[in-house]
């Protein structure tokens, strides 16, 4: 993963392009034009302060926020936009956009397992009424991710009898199980108590291990440097920094960068 | 003069007692009640999502609508709605030249009760949307659902946990609202408990009759919603 031959890199197909991305909230612009290129199988880190918009970016992905400028691209698809009257781009047709989220698997901060629902039929539900998959196929394939995520024996269970860690793990397997063709992490660790921070962290790299797109955002920096090919420091909407790991933790030019990472123990 | 029948007897069914009066009575309070509840639902629903997600006319029209509901009351209103509403409708069919028809009291009473209920059923459940959890609603999207299927599979069963209570109070309220139908003289059983008492002077015995039945409803309609409540709450921790 990393340090990857970047003419190798540079063959493999986009697998989500975003341009000039800015977004107001009224007068405040927490993104002044960032830009990102995750390739098939990259894992990109987002970095930076609490309110550096790197939350708000990846929300703008798929469209959970709206983005007030920029262009989003998904596994070559454009995604259409109109200029809506709140001033913000909307996105125009609205089967391409819930075409489009079902190539983005995303995990909350605060996990957002519907409660309502056990852990298993949290897991089926997009495929079987999204997807289409027929029922039984749905609860092979959730089965089979929550062993993976170490969670079938609670499969039976409410959400709200499960510990944050093992919530964001039904959380994780509730998202692969669209088959997206890539992950977006929000902050996955940050609501977690420190002690099962690494449960959730480990599902996390055996997927990176496992070729697996992803974009995360995250405050666990040891974490980022080890598991990224390319990360991403964000200063005030606006990208400091950014390149392999080895030169944004270990070599980085820019002084904030330096000093954001150093107090950050990477 | 035969000696008058004395209770239990006044109670019994046929022709020498009011039992199949005051049942008949029960059963005709209980239809108004549970069509008028849904009609109600189906006003509250559609007024809740015009309040929370409608055009500024919408959510107009809803706020006029359940002020105004909330504002005068049951008993005016059902005599508002069903006389000039009435004369109104066979003012209408008049002048574009149709006979004019004699409302069904039983029609009325449901239409003019599920009108009432049906601000009420807003309320409760735009309070009940609201308490929804952003992020349930978010991940739903971010797994690219549709609205409606966001509504039906998410927003619906998430928001009866905090729905429920309210619904049971309107619906302990409807059973007893049939009760002001008696005004426009449509037989349910509070006007069924009447006459009868009326024609018997036994008004004691009748109305601790009525209020039985009543309470009985009450009863039974309690443990319908306290089962109906566990259910729906079954994914919730219960508080320590």
């Amino acid at each position: 993963m990393q340090n990857a031959d970047t003419t190798v890199d540079g063959d493999r197909i986009v697998a989500v392009q975003v341009t000039d991305l800015h977004k107001k909230f009224g007068e405040l612009e927490v993104l002044k034009g960032v830009s990102l290129t995750a390739r098939e199988g990259s894992v990109v880190s987002m970095i930076g302060a609490s309110g550096s918009g790197k939350s708000t970016f990846l929300r703008c992905i798929n469209f959970l926020e709206m983005p007030t400028q920029g262009q989003i691209e998904v596994t070559g698809e454009k995604v259409a936009l109109d200029r809506h009257k709140d001033g913000d781009l909307h996105p125009a047709d609205r089967k391409q956009l819930e075409r489009i989220r079902t190539r983005l698997g995303m995990v909350f901060q605060s996990f957002n397992l519907w409660q309502h629902m056990t852990v298993l039929q949290n897991v089926i539900e997009a495929p079987v009424h999204v997807l289409g998959l027929p029922r039984a196929e749905a609860i092979e394939r959730a089965e089979k991710l929550l062993h993976k995520v170490g969670l079938f024996d609670k499969r039976d269970q409410y959400p709200a009898f499960l510990s944050g860690g093992q919530q964001q793990r039904a959380a994780i397997a509730r998202a692969l199980c669209m088959e997206p063709k890539v992950m977006l992490f929000d902050e996955p660790t940050s609501a977690l108590d420190p002690e099962l921070v690494g449960e959730v962290l480990k599902v996390i790299r055996d997927l990176a291990d496992e070729g697996r797109t992803m974009i995360l955002v995250t405050h666990e920096m040891k974490f980022a440097r080890s598991v990224s090919s390319h990360v991403i420091y964000l200063y005030k909407g606006v990208i400091e920094e950014e390149g392999p790991p080895s030169q944004v933790f270990g070599s980085p030019k820019s002084d904030r960068c330096r000093q954001f990472v150093s107090s950050a123990h990477a | 003069m035969a000696a008058k029948p004395g209770f239990p007897e006044i109670l019994a069914f046929g022709p020498t007692g009011y039992g199949d009066e005051l049942l008949w009575g029960a059963a005709m309070s209980i239809s108004i009640a549970l069509l008028a509840y849904s009609l109600g639902l189906i006003i509250g629903i559609i007024g809740a999502l015009c309040k929370l997600d409608g055009s500024p006319l919408t959510r107009g029209i809803m706020e006029g609508y359940t002020t105004l509901v909330r504002a005068v009351p049951e008993l005016i209103l059902i005599l508002i709605l069903y006389y000039a509403g009435t004369a109104t409708l066979n003012q209408l069919l008049e002048s574009a030249g149709y006979e004019t028809v004699a409302i069904n009291g039983f029609v009325a009473a449901v239409l003019v009760l599920g009108f009432v209920q049906g601000a009420y059923s807003t309320e409760v459940l735009r309070a009940a949307i609201q308490a929804i959890p952003v992020g349930q609603m978010e991940a739903a999207k971010a797994y690219g659902m549709s609205p409606w299927l966001i509504f039906r599979r998410i927003t619906l069963p998430s928001m009866l946990p905090y729905a429920i209570p309210g619904l049971a109070n309107l619906w302990l309220i409807v059973t007893k609202d049939t009760a002001l139908i008696a005004v426009v003289g449509y037989t349910e059983l509070a006007l069924a408990t009447r006459q009868a008492a009326g024609n018997t002077k036994m008004y004691f015995t009748f109305f601790m009759v009525a209020g039985l039945i009543y309470l009985i409803i009450t009863l039974i309609s309690q443990k319908g919603f306290a089962i109906l409540e566990k259910r729906v709450r079954r994914g919730q921790r219960k508080l320590a």
